[in-house]
């Protein structure tokens, strides 16, 4: 490509980039740098990129805090349980809707279907209660099975099922395949990387999630991570509604700046484990989600 | 006689294939049913006075009392009109900023360095806004940073979000600074679309940089925009739910409380089912018919299918 010789320009879109990229990551840095901090500095504001009064005190604190690991565990429990199933739905869904209406009578009642469960729903308090009568309520299976068909994953999945050239299932089919091993002699192992770009938004979603946590599990042991941060950290009013003294002053204590920026760290691990492995698939998951025909 | 054989081996084989496609959609079908279909019946609850303690079948009748009662509130004004500003604001921007910064990072022939800024930039769309609003919150409080800077240039310190004149403000930004990244991925792919012969010949002809920016990638760039706008209609009612629960507070609803947030105080918290499922199903079926507009929209004008 022919670019223009005009070095300054060329200088201030170099410039205006770094500082915009810079700017995206400074909150966290900032939250980083708040945490590794002493506790004087970080209440009064005195930190900004570098920790002042270099300390791991709000980590230790974390290492002796029960509460938080057993809600760390349920996450973990959660994106193991939650991305499997959603796995094996998204597989076992995509590939009969990547046949076309002649091959599948019946398909497109289906595909009407999946559709309409995606744009339209009862709204919250129907979910609720549809939940809550099926005993659910504080059980994993709360948090794993009302998400467990993750629609855009199936459709985005089926797109690249069709783009398979027809001549590898001809030859399959020839040598007697079934349309199991179809699947998982052909189809799952070509489709590798579309799988990886599924499964890796399968368990950002999972990990991230807080709502459902938030209403369908009432013991604080099982809340998933995000939801002990929500319900700790950010909603002021569960320090209100807690009655017992000494919880009280356990989190007027505890619940400074300094350890809630290390708990938001800490928090982050597992997708910043995951951000190079997303980096390198989500694109062309988002480029095969948006095919045009 | 042969080929008849294998015909109707053919058919054999097609059932027991089409039988097979049914059996391997049934579980997940089965879950959409008891998880997305069922509670589409429980919308008779915005037609009842539901008592948890009675149940569907036995809670009263009222007809469109929840709706009336909904209309008749002074709340669900100001909940719609909040939801349709800051949902329309952050479809604005939230378009206009990665478009912009699209054009930037087209223009940066550093290859290593248009990586890094990406691979920044992406970072905030994958974390969760619990995550993101305990960040903002230390951001934004008394000593936060933010109010450090604006010390520094003379200002008085601001209470972010417990200021109705901000708080939509830092909703918008902050749904920015999760998403541009990310929304700019869809531009990036349609830049490296354009043929490259285009800028040649465009330079031959003089054509200066700013020109070519104009009548080259921006133009190319269009069929995606309208697109995008197209669908984003979808979202006028999408305000943000997980954004704005974790950020507001009863001081900011008269500016920050949108229908979803709501919807979850009144049926979940005030246990005041019947009205809570009364303006939950209102906005289902709003968003439903504008999504269908949109997609309608999008298949006739863009050539665009999800399916």
């Amino acid at each position: 490509m022919i670019r223009g010789t005009n070095r300054y320009a060329d200088l201030t879109i170099y410039l205006i980039l770094s500082v915009i990229a810079f700017l995206s990551i400074a909150p966290i840095i900032n939250t980083l740098a708040i945490s590794f901090s002493g506790k004087i500095p970080a209440m009064s504001g005195q930190v900004y990129f570098w920790p002042v009064d270099f300390n791991l005190s709000a980590y230790e604190s974390i290492l002796r805090d029960r509460s938080f690991f057993l809600s760390f565990g349920v996450s973990v429990q959660r994106v193991l349980l939650g991305g499997a199933i959603n796995f094996i739905i998204t597989v076992l869904m995509a590939y009969p809707l990547s046949r076309s209406a002649k091959m599948f009578p019946g398909r497109n009642i289906y595909m009407w279907f999946i559709i309409f469960c995606m744009l339209f729903s009862g709204g919250l308090i129907p979910w609720y209660m549809t939940i809550s009568s099926l005993g659910l309520l504080n059980t994993i299976w709360a948090l794993v099975l009302p998400t467990a068909v993750p629609i855009f994953n199936v459709i985005l999945l089926m797109n690249f099922f069709r783009g398979i050239p027809k001549e590898l299932e001809e030859a399959a089919s020839m040598d007697g395949a079934g349309p199991w091993r179809m699947l998982l002699v052909i189809f799952v192992p070509i489709s590798l990387p579309a799988l990886a770009t599924v499964t890796l938004f399968s368990i950002v979603g999972h990990w991230n999630a807080f709502f459902d946590g938030m209403i369908l599990i009432n013991h604080k042991e099982h809340w998933p991570l995000q939801t002990y941060i929500q319900q700790l950290i950010i909603s002021v009013s569960s320090i209100m509604n807690t009655t017992d003294p000494e919880e009280i002053r356990r989190l007027t204590n505890m619940s400074s700046q300094l350890l809630n920026s290390a708990k938001v760290m800490v928090s982050m691990i597992p997708i910043l484990l995951i951000y190079p492995f997303l980096q390198k698939y989500f694109v062309s998951g988002i480029v095969l989600g948006a095919v045009k025909e | 006689m042969k080929s008849n054989f294998r015909m109707g081996g053919d058919v054999m084989r097609n059932r027991a294939f089409i039988r097979n496609y049914h059996i391997m959609l049934m579980p997940g079908i089965a879950l959409l049913f008891v998880f997305s279909v069922i509670p589409m019946f429980g919308i008779v609850i915005a037609f009842q006075d539901f008592q948890p303690t009675l149940g569907i079948f036995r809670s009263e009748w009222v007809g469109w009392e929840n709706f009336e009662y909904m209309f008749a509130l002074p709340d669900s004004r100001v909940v719609f009109v909040n939801t349709i500003i800051i949902a329309s604001l952050k479809i604005v921007f939230g378009m206009a900023v990665p478009f912009t910064f699209a054009l930037l990072l087209h223009e940066v022939i550093n290859m290593k360095f248009k990586r890094i800024v990406q691979t920044i930039v992406y970072l905030p769309h994958f974390m969760s806004w619990v995550i993101l609003s305990g960040i903002m919150i230390n951001l934004l409080s008394l000593d936060g940073v933010v109010n450090q800077a604006v010390h520094l240039f003379g200002g008085e310190p601001i209470m972010f979000l417990q200021s109705n004149s901000w708080f939509r403000g830092v909703l918008v930004a902050s749904d920015v600074w999760k998403e541009f990244g990310f929304n700019t991925i869809i531009y990036v792919a349609a830049l490296t679309s354009i043929n490259t012969n285009l800028y040649e010949a465009a330079a031959i002809d003089g054509a200066s940089r700013f020109q070519r920016l104009l009548y080259i990638t921006i133009p190319s760039l269009l069929p995606t925009v309208i697109l995008l706008a197209t669908l984003s209609l979808g979202n006028v009612l999408n305000a943000g739910f997980e954004q704005i629960l974790n950020l507001y507070n009863p001081i900011v609803y008269q500016t920050g409380d949108i229908i979803d947030t709501y919807v979850y105080r009144a049926g979940l918290q005030e246990i005041q089912y019947g009205l809570a499922t009364a303006v939950g199903l209102l906005k289902s079926i709003v968003s439903f018919l504008l999504i269908a507009v949109s997609y309608v929209l999008a298949a006739r004008f863009a050539n665009y299918r999800i399916f």
